[in-house]
Order: C-alpha cells, then sequence, then structure tokens
C-alpha cells in the first residue's frame, strides 16, 4: 500500500492553480451521499480485499478501500486522503451502496447512558 | 467493529488544543477540512458567473484506542465563532467537551462557554498554564467565565500527557454525572 506522502506526489499539481482534480470532478458534482450518514467518526471497514481496478469505481474510490482494509473513521480517511470531508462522505456512499464497506455509526446522545461506557472511557485514559 | 466516541477540544486561537490533541493521542494529529460554499451569494445574478466564496474549515484531531469495544477521537474545534455551524456537526453526538482557557485572554474562551452551556453538552474548563502566565485563583476564573458551580474548574499544561489525561478523566467523570440529564434534541443554535 502506498504511504499517504505517495500518493500526495501523485497527485495532479499546478504551480499556479494548485490542485488539478477539483474535489467535485472526483464526485461528479455531487455534494450528498446516495447513502449512508457519515459522521466524521462513523467507522469503516472493507468488506473485501482493495481491488487495482473495478468498473464504476474511481482512483479515490479505491484509495479509500485501500485506506480501510483496517477499521478507519471518516474523519481519518479525509486527513490520510487529504480531501474535504463532504467529498469523502459521496465517495462512501458510493462504495455503502455496493456492499464495498461496511460502517458502524455512533451512539447517538440519547444512548449515552450506558455507564459501562463511561467508565471504559476513564480505564482507557489511565492506561495510556 | 468498535463503537467510535468524540470529545471536544474548544476555546480560543493559540490556546492549546491542537497541542493538547498531539499530546494525549497514539499518533501525530491529522487534519480534516470542510469546504464551504457561500451559496447565497449572487443569486439574483443573471449574469451566470456567480461569485462564490469558498471557506476551509479544517479541524486537527487524534485517536486513543481503548481495547477492542471503544475509540476515542479527539476534536480541536475551530476557534472563530463565524464557523459555528461546523461546530453543530461535530457537537452532535459527542460525549462531551473541555474548553481550554488562557488567563491572558480569558475572554476568548466565552463564546465556547456559552455554546455548551445552550447546547447541554458537558463540558470542563481547563486553564492551560502557559509560562510566565499570572496563576489565578481558579475561584477567580470561574467567577469571570460566570459558570455555573456544577461545572469543574482546573488547571493543566496541554504539553503534559499525564495532565492532559487528569483534563479528560475528570470531563469523563463530569459526563458520567450528568447522565440522563442531557437534552434528548438539543436546541437549534
Amino acid at each position: 500500500m502506498n504511504s499517504p506522502e505517495d500518493r500526495n506526489e501523485e497527485r495532479w499539481l499546478d504551480e499556479h492553480a494548485g490542485p488539478m482534480v477539483r474535489p467535485y470532478v472526483m464526485t461528479s458534482g455531487r455534494i450528498q451521499p446516495i447513502r449512508g450518514k457519515f459522521d466524521l467518526i462513523t467507522l469503516v471497514e472493507a468488506t473485501q480485499p482493495a481491488p487495482t481496478s473495478e468498473p464504476g469505481l474511481g482512483p479515490e474510490h479505491l484509495a479509500i478501500l485501500r485506506l480501510c482494509q483496517d477499521i478507519m473513521s471518516v474523519a481519518e480517511l479525509t486527513g490520510h486522503l487529504d480531501l474535504p470531508a463532504g467529498t469523502v462522505r459521496v465517495l462512501l456512499g458510493d462504495l455503502l451502496d455496493k456492499g464495498y464497506v461496511a460502517v458502524q455509526e455512533p451512539d447517538s446522545e440519547a444512548d449515552m447512558a450506558d455507564i459501562r461506557m463511561y467508565e471504559a472511557v476513564i480505564d482507557g485514559l489511565r492506561a495510556l | 467493529m468498535p463503537t467510535a466516541i468524540k470529545i471536544l477540544i474548544a476555546g480560543g486561537f493559540g490556546v492549546g488544543k491542537t497541542t493538547m490533541v498531539g499530546t494525549v493521542s497514539e499518533t501525530k494529529p491529522l487534519r480534516t477540512e470542510e469546504v464551504l460554499t457561500d451559496q447565497g451569494v449572487g443569486v439574483d445574478d443573471i449574469s451566470g458567473v456567480e461569485a462564490k466564496n469558498t471557506t476551509t474549515v479544517a479541524m486537527d484531531f487524534g485517536r486513543i484506542t481503548m481495547g477492542e469495544e471503544f475509540v476515542l477521537y479527539l476534536f480541536g474545534t475551530p476557534g472563530q465563532e463565524r464557523f459555528w455551524f461546523v461546530w453543530d456537526e461535530v457537537a452532535l453526538g459527542a460525549l462531551g467537551a473541555v474548553v481550554l482557557a488562557d488567563t491572558r485572554r480569558l475572554a476568548d474562551c466565552f463564546p465556547s462557554v456559552d455554546y455548551f452551556e445552550r447546547r447541554g453538552t458537558p463540558f470542563i474548563v481547563a486553564v492551560n498554564c502557559f509560562e510566565g502566565a499570572r496563576q489565578y485563583e481558579l475561584d477567580e476564573v470561574k467567577l469571570a467565565l460566570n459558570l455555573p458551580p456544577n461545572v469543574p474548574v482546573m488547571l493543566c499544561d496541554a504539553r503534559d500527557r499525564e495532565s492532559c489525561k487528569d483534563v479528560l478523566i475528570k470531563l469523563v467523570r463530569h459526563a458520567m454525572g450528568m447522565r440522563g440529564t442531557r437534552p434528548k434534541e438539543p436546541s437549534p443554535t
């Protein structure tokens, strides 16, 4: 797998204009994912090994699949890919719709009454 | 898959939010960006060349893995008031928030305190002790910020891991005590 630095070097940059491939090109102009909500801490995991190429998937889709062979949050994906969160959400929606990824949404505030969660976080912090 | 939890680190510009995120996270802080387009501009313009302003709002964040079941993310929220609509998204579902304060510019943290109070998000105030800064009495800070009596205020050093751990543990304890008192649907801000 390429490191994030390698991928950055592959990006088509223009000295004056900056990145030549604009985020809206990667999403074909779409601003909403076709499926899923994708909070910044929604966890994503690929359901299969990343293909080298696949009809209907762009290079950014494939880059996401390579990254989330290990469980990763939406925020981490945007950080590693150096893409805006909105763009990554649209791409993830495509992948979820086609069954390439599984997602775990965070608990809502109403569900945060479980004392076990608080205790686990306190223990986790102590162990740092 | 584990469940992800988020804690927000808020406060004024340059108060040490990213430092704190980096001090306790297991990796170097990453950055996530949201590109915002001001679509309200140019709606009456029939020339078809509408002037759209785009702004990028960046947030630094880090991760702490807690066994098999939970993974904690710390988000340094953008300091500028005009980006608060981004906060609403980030604040939704947050376990709680740390408001970092600098006694030399205490007023900088007023907006954050105000925001979390209104939203009903559990928060604590941590006074980052910059070298050379006057060590205010914590009660004095509490008074100046007009905080409700139950909100913990403590001193910290954002560069020190143990100190940051103490801050986060204090926050989680405070949030645990507020269980069941949080509004189901936070009022829009």
